[in-house]
């Protein structure tokens, strides 16, 4: 049997695989389905120092293999976190990482600096990526200078793991990852949701009460999977890849083409157990080609003859 | 998460089918109103689960009743399952109508409209089990868009409007002439939100208790994507998936 252990920063996690935000709620969600504990990690539903009540309905659309969402961050803030949500998950045997968002560089680094002070989280995953919230979000993830500027602000006062989420909304993400990178973030996890939009014809008026939102789904994943690979060419931090993972196969994928490590979104809403799925796939498929561990995937993508 | 394997599959009108389900063990309790979500498999368009209410649920032959509209590509490829196909659901989920103790005098109307009916044939049959009589007022655009009334009849009266006038009293349910003869003193509604609106703000005036029953667009079902969302009086945003779908009208912002 492979190991499956992945080291992303100074972060143990006990198979690649983890869940994506704003997707697997805060782990409890899914208890009555599964063990979340054998989940290498858990990237917890976006947080924001201030409760935000998110969009007006209606905020999701289905698409072809997809779907839009809109929901804008709906959150009830960081300390109402650490004093009700933390109590209740930070036992969880796994990793329980927050996703970390703001509207401003404050804001960003007051969450961080509250989030830091929970024990048992390990990492945070900053959120420069979100396609649904007027101010902040994406507006920072879209030039390398918005991105370094949150990411050094962050970095400062943030000791544990800094994961960077990027957006897909970009003339060319290699480099806003270098950007990251250069500003010392441990890893990036990509892509989030690729900014859409939905008509409903009958009624001539957009399905999203925000008119755009964000989509996800297996019909990204070809544009993950590209963008991973030529990030993996551009930096030298770890990957997290995500965008479309619904099998064992899509994460193999994502490795080969160079991430460390894989979360999985949408596909949870769908089959609640697909995370154990492709545990067990990805565990399958390494003895069948006899790697001694998961990590000689990571960028084993034979290019060429 | 269950597989569970279709019994029978009839279809009731052009628009709506009745999947009759089972399971090699027996199914879990079921509330009524409540509801489940249905993988779609094999359809190209389709992606998430659908969210259906539990039509009925029948103990002695360990079944679980979906009334399905055909309303797009998932829910017309469900109306093609053939008598030992496999459908994968979870349930139950959401929260169900407050059940009154057991004879409990209280005169309770359940209102619905269109296929918004389903829900209320389980709930009526609770109802009655601890006797509870409930009444039951149905609408819809035309006669054969009206099912099951058969069945709800087997658990108390059954009044009826069809927008087309084809069957019962024509017009809308708020408009039947029973709410103006007869005192209820808890009403329990499903169908389209106007529908609700109107029943809901007819409860208000005469100050009758109301339970309403939501179809949200919806992804998960379980209280993780957070897309399902309605307002509530206090202009917060809760899930229909779990803090619903049914909700006291007081507790949503919509007479506000």
């Amino acid at each position: 049997m492979a190991s499956l252990e992945v080291k992303i920063g100074n972060l143990l996690l006990k198979n690649p695989v983890t869940t994506a935000s704003g997707t697997f709620g805060y782990g409890i969600e899914y208890m009555d389905f599964m063990d979340i504990s054998r989940l290498g990690g858990i990237i917890v539903k976006g947080t924001t120092i201030q409760p935000r009540e998110g969009n007006p309905y209606p905020r999701m659309a289905e698409t072809p293999a997809g779907m839009l969402n809109a929901v804008g961050l709906q959150n009830k803030g960081a300390a109402y976190f650490a004093e009700h949500i933390y109590p209740n998950i930070k036992d969880i045997d796994t990793n329980m990482i927050v996703n970390v968002s703001g509207s401003s560089v404050e804001t960003y680094v007051e969450c961080a600096e509250t989030i830091d002070a929970l024990e048992k989280i390990p990492a945070i995953e900053l959120n420069i990526s979100c396609p649904n919230v007027k101010q902040g979000g994406m507006a920072f993830g879209v030039t390398c200078s918005g991105a370094a500027e949150v990411v050094r602000a962050v970095r400062k006062v943030y000791g544990k793991t800094l994961i960077v989420k990027l957006s897909p909304n970009v003339t060319d993400i290699t480099e806003i990852a270098r950007a990251v990178e250069a500003e010392g973030a441990d890893a990036v996890s990509m892509i989030n949701t690729m900014l859409g939009m939905a008509v409903d014809v009958e009624k001539r008026k957009p399905i999203l009460s925000t008119v755009t939102g964000g989509l996800s789904g297996p019909c990204v994943k070809p544009v993950a999977v590209r963008m991973v690979w030529q990030t993996s060419k551009a930096v030298k931090i770890p990957i997290i890849g995500l965008g479309g993972i619904s099998n064992w196969q899509d994460a193999v994928e994502f490795m080969l083409a160079g991430a460390s490590a894989i979360q999985i979104g949408t596909y949870n809403f769908i089959d609640p157990t697909v995370s154990l799925k492709v545990i067990d796939g990805i565990n399958e498929y390494c003895d069948r080609y006899g790697f001694k561990s998961v990590t000689e995937l990571t960028g084993a993508l034979e290019v060429g003859a | 998460m269950l597989d569970l394997e279709v019994r029978e599959n009839l279809r009731l009108h052009q628009n709506y089918c009745l999947l009759k389900l089972t399971g090699k063990e027996q199914l879990p309790e079921m509330r009524p109103g409540q509801f489940v979500q249905v993988r779609v498999d094999n359809s190209a368009k389709t992606f998430l689960r659908r969210p259906i209410s539990i039509n009925f649920v029948n103990r002695r032959d360990n079944e679980l009743w979906l009334l399905i509209q055909l309303v797009g590509e998932g829910t017309r490829k469900l109306a093609t399952s053939k008598p030992g196909d496999i459908i994968n659901v979870l349930l139950p989920l959401g929260n169900g109508f407050t059940m009154p103790a057991a004879n409990d005098n209280r005169r309770f109307l359940l209102i619905g409209g269109g296929v918004g009916t389903a829900p209320l044939l389980y709930l009526g049959a609770c109802l009655k089990a601890i006797n509870v009589q409930p009444q039951f007022l149905l609408g819809a655009r035309s006669k054969g868009d009206l099912l099951q009334l058969d069945l709800f009849r087997q658990y108390g009266d059954v009044y009826v409007t069809t927008e087309d006038g084809s069957l019962g009293e024509k017009g809308y349910v708020t408009d039947h002439s029973v709410l103006k003869e007869k005192h209820f003193d808890q009403i329990c509604t499903c169908g389209p939100k106007p529908m609700m609106l109107s029943v809901a703000r007819y409860a208000a005036a005469k100050q009758i208790a109301c339970e309403v029953s939501l179809e949200n667009r919806m992804a998960c079902g379980i209280g993780a994507c957070l897309c399902c969302v309605e307002k509530t009086r206090d202009d917060h945003h809760v899930c229909v998936c779990t803090d619903g779908p049914v909700f006291n009208i007081n507790e949503l912002s919509w007479l506000v």
